[in-house]
């Protein structure tokens, strides 16, 4: 990016020019890193091969959840790696795959969903509100809240709290009724939409129309225009 | 200086750009802009390919190296299958996901293999919707047009058709599944304007559409126990005497071994290239973003089509170094949020399509009107705050959950300061070169999502990706299972491979680079 331009524009960043090295522990071994990266970028500098532990580096798919402690905090705390800046004494390792249990079932047939919840996860009214999940959600859910309000079916509360899930599955570990929540509000989320949620009827009058060739006559006019005619339509529409 | 000293600008110059109005720029000066600043157009960053299927068209040299690379397999490798499928699924995003139901729906055996997790993907970033014409007062005709124009005109018309004239019944479908889309008060679903489009055209789920949809497309595959195969990656397809797809042959990431399978039709779903960091820009992209599934395909013999164009997301952060190259969604435009130079000005219309916006940007850094960074880089303003004043305090929180968090774990409030932006590599606009039920030119074949092309020209709309993904998924799952119920399971031989070195030696062996990549080399050495 060439500029020629003065610096009245430029953003102070002093620890870009001169970066502050930090001590951190990765899995138990110590490494210096530049202050401020972000977890998983302190992993590759650290001269790591990550395969297990990186998706989507932006937050959204949850494969990179980490358990991490700072400096002198006995406090082991939760976070998506590449969501989270390292600083000096932080201590983290990365949740390996844990074998939550998910329930089989198809969505669409379901009878009862809200009494099918006990058949598919008994567990989940066996919560003792220890509120460990809540913690442990990286996305700030209030998890524990989730587990009951789906326990006393609202399941809409349930769908709209829980959007913001990455299925990371941190809350599951932690559970001592081995309540896996996030699968529990997956499975109330979809029930939510395909079984109590209105059917949108412009979006079946809109199928129909289509079954029914009712654009027909400015398809057959489409496909027998030259490119200019058709970028003049193009250009028509507004 | 102090980035808050630099930020207020922005709210000095905030009222009176709120009573501005730009239009979009006519096809000429569009063509200009494009022509003078879209990385698509800087010649030196591009050479033609030396040999295989598209021998003397150019595309960018980060790929033309890997699609003239070599297989990582000698010759001797063993091809006894450990596994059969009717249809073997190569990936396990978006696209992969619906073609390994809709198979499966159809009675197919299906086997899905992934590289990393069922699910990791770029489909599951996806936050600004998927464009299906449901509203009243729209048509599959409009967003057609619409497409067509944003595409340079250059958009295979017949593969347009079916995947606008199918959105809607994509959308019934999802929600049948259980996908919350955001409805309007009558139950019906609330529609959004996106960059390009004439009319409002994308459902929504807030800004998480790619991970709601994910979430339910990754349980219904677990739900259907369809066979999964997760970490490991296709590194080269298996062919017949007469050049049929047969199968693939898989490297198991965590013990190394190769894994053989035996199919009787193959779906490739991989997925872009934005890892490649193509004329060295940041991506918004996932770690495995690597162009896998072009390689695979140009050495069994397909035509790609549209390789010389990709997009560049014009909102790509700059600042924090932590975010760099991690997407803003364009939602924030599309709800009125204005781009602005250092000196507080507006310089396009923030909804024109995103290889306009995009140009724009690179041309106010290019003149000396961006905002820098220490770490060399260089932005605009995008004024998020804006959202708030005019649709009322809550907006952003409300509608941009997702992106309020993102900038918050860093310290930073959108809903109080403009964020620093620039355009990131986002997308492959073109592919392998793909017919209406996604095969390919090579038998048996397929590829749908954003490793096929021909769809979108030269440049794609916002909300299209999501809704190719599930239109040429299904069509891709649907014609394999149709086809595999005829047919038996072909031999497995890798005369194409023989073939393509052979052409590769005649060319002295240029690239000398093994391809797949798999995954980017970002662990420091030494």
């Amino acid at each position: 990016m060439t500029m020629g331009q003065n610096d009245d524009n430029l953003i102070d960043q002093p620890e870009v020019l001169q970066p502050r090295m930090v001590t951190i522990e990765i899995s138990g071994k110590q490494y210096t890193v530049p202050e401020g990266i972000t977890v998983i970028k302190a992993m590759w500098y650290a001269g790591q091969e990550v395969v297990r532990g990186v998706g989507c580096l932006g937050g959204f798919c949850g494969a990179c959840a980490t358990y991490y402690r700072t400096k002198d905090d006995p406090k082991v705390k939760t976070c998506l790696a590449c969501q989270t800046a390292v600083q000096d004494g932080m201590s983290f390792t990365m949740m390996p795959p844990f074998p939550a249990r998910k329930a089989i079932y198809d969505i669409r047939t379901l009878q009862d969903p809200k009494q099918d919840l006990f058949n598919l996860y008994p567990e989940a009214p066996l919560c003792r509100n220890c509120n460990a999940c809540t913690e442990a959600c990286p996305q700030k859910i209030d998890v524990r809240e989730g587990v009951w309000k789906a326990v006393f079916g609202d399941f809409q509360s349930v769908a709209t709290m829980f959007m913001d899930c990455v299925m990371c599955g941190m809350c599951a570990p932690v559970c001592i009724a081995d309540i896996a929540p996030n699968l529990v509000a997956l499975y109330v989320s979809r029930a939510q939409g395909a079984h109590f949620t209105e059917k949108p009827m412009g979006l079946e009058a809109r199928i129909k129309e289509i079954e029914e060739g009712r654009f027909n006559d400015e398809w057959n006019k489409i496909f027998s225009m030259n490119k200019e005619e058709l970028a003049e339509l193009c250009a028509k529409v507004k | 200086m102090n980035i808050h000293a630099l930020q207020q600008i922005v709210h000095q110059t905030r009222d009176a750009r709120r009573k501005q109005t730009f239009p979009r720029l006519s096809v000429a000066d569009r063509d200009q802009l494009i022509h003078k600043y879209h990385p698509d157009y800087r010649a030196s960053a591009y050479r033609p390919l030396r040999f295989g299927p598209n021998e003397g068209e150019r595309t960018v040299v980060e790929l033309a190296t890997l699609l003239e690379g070599d297989s990582p397999l000698d010759e001797h490798v063993v091809l006894t299958p450990h596994y059969y499928a009717d249809v073997l699924v190569i990936g396990g995003g978006g696209a992969g996901c619906a073609a390994a139901l809709h198979a499966h729906e159809a009675g197919a055996k299906v086997i899905l293999a992934t590289k990393l997790r069922l699910g990791d993907s770029n489909s599951v970033m996806a936050q600004g919707g998927m464009q299906v014409s449901v509203a009243p007062e729209d048509s599959p005709i409009t967003h057609f047009l619409d497409t067509l124009k944003g595409g340079h005109m250059e958009n295979d018309p017949h593969l347009l058709k079916v995947m606008v004239e199918e959105g809607p019944s994509i959308a019934k479908w999802l929600i049948d599944l259980g996908v919350l889309f955001d409805r309007d008060a009558d139950g019906n679903l609330h529609v959004k304007k996106g960059g390009g489009s004439s009319k409002p055209r994308l459902l929504t789920c807030s800004d998480y559409t790619g991970l709601e949809i994910m979430r339910v497309l990754k349980d219904e595959v677990i739900n259907r126990r369809i066979q999964l195969i997760e970490f490991c990656a296709a590194i080269e397809l298996l062919s017949d005497d007469d050049g049929a797809c047969t199968g693939a042959i898989l490297k198991d990431l965590d013990n190394h071994q190769y894994v053989v399978i035996a199919a009787k039709t193959v779906i490739v779903a991989t997925g872009g290239i934005g890892r490649l960091h193509i004329q060295g820009f940041p991506t918004s992209n996932h770690y495995g973003a690597t162009g896998d599934g072009l390689c695979l395909c140009y050495r069994i013999g397909a035509k790609l089509s549209h390789i010389d164009t990709f997009q560049y997301h014009p909102s790509g952060a700059v600042y924090p170094e932590q975010l760099v190259g991690a997407l803003v969604t364009e939602g924030i435009r599309s709800e009125g949020g204005h781009l602005v130079n250092a000196r507080g000005e507006r310089f396009v219309n923030e909804l024109d399509t995103r290889d306009v916006v995009s140009s724009s940007i690179i041309r106010e850094c290019e003149e000396g009107r961006g905002i820098r960074t220490m770490s060399g880089r260089v932005g605009v303003w995008l004024d998020t705050p804006l959202l708030d004043i005019e649709h009322g305090p809550g907006t952003l929180e409300k509608h941009f959950p997702a992106m309020v968090r993102q900038f918050e774990r860093f310290g930073i409030d959108i809903r109080k300061e403009p964020v620093l932006i620039y355009p990131t590599l986002h997308y492959q606009n073109g592919g392998v070169k793909i017919d209406i039920n996604a095969e390919t030119g090579v038998r048996n074949l397929f590829v749908a999502g954003e490793a096929s092309g021909g769809l979108h020209g030269r440049n794609r709309l916002m909300g299209n990706s999501l809704l190719d993904l599930m239109v040429f998924g299904k069509r891709a799952g649907l014609t394999a299972a149709a086809r595999a119920a005829s047919m038996k399971q072909g031999k497995l031989t890798l005369n194409h491979l023989e073939r393509f070195r052979a052409e590769a030696k005649k060319h002295g062996n240029v690239s000398g680079v093994i391809s797949p990549m798999i995954l980017p080399a970002y662990t420091r050495k030494g």
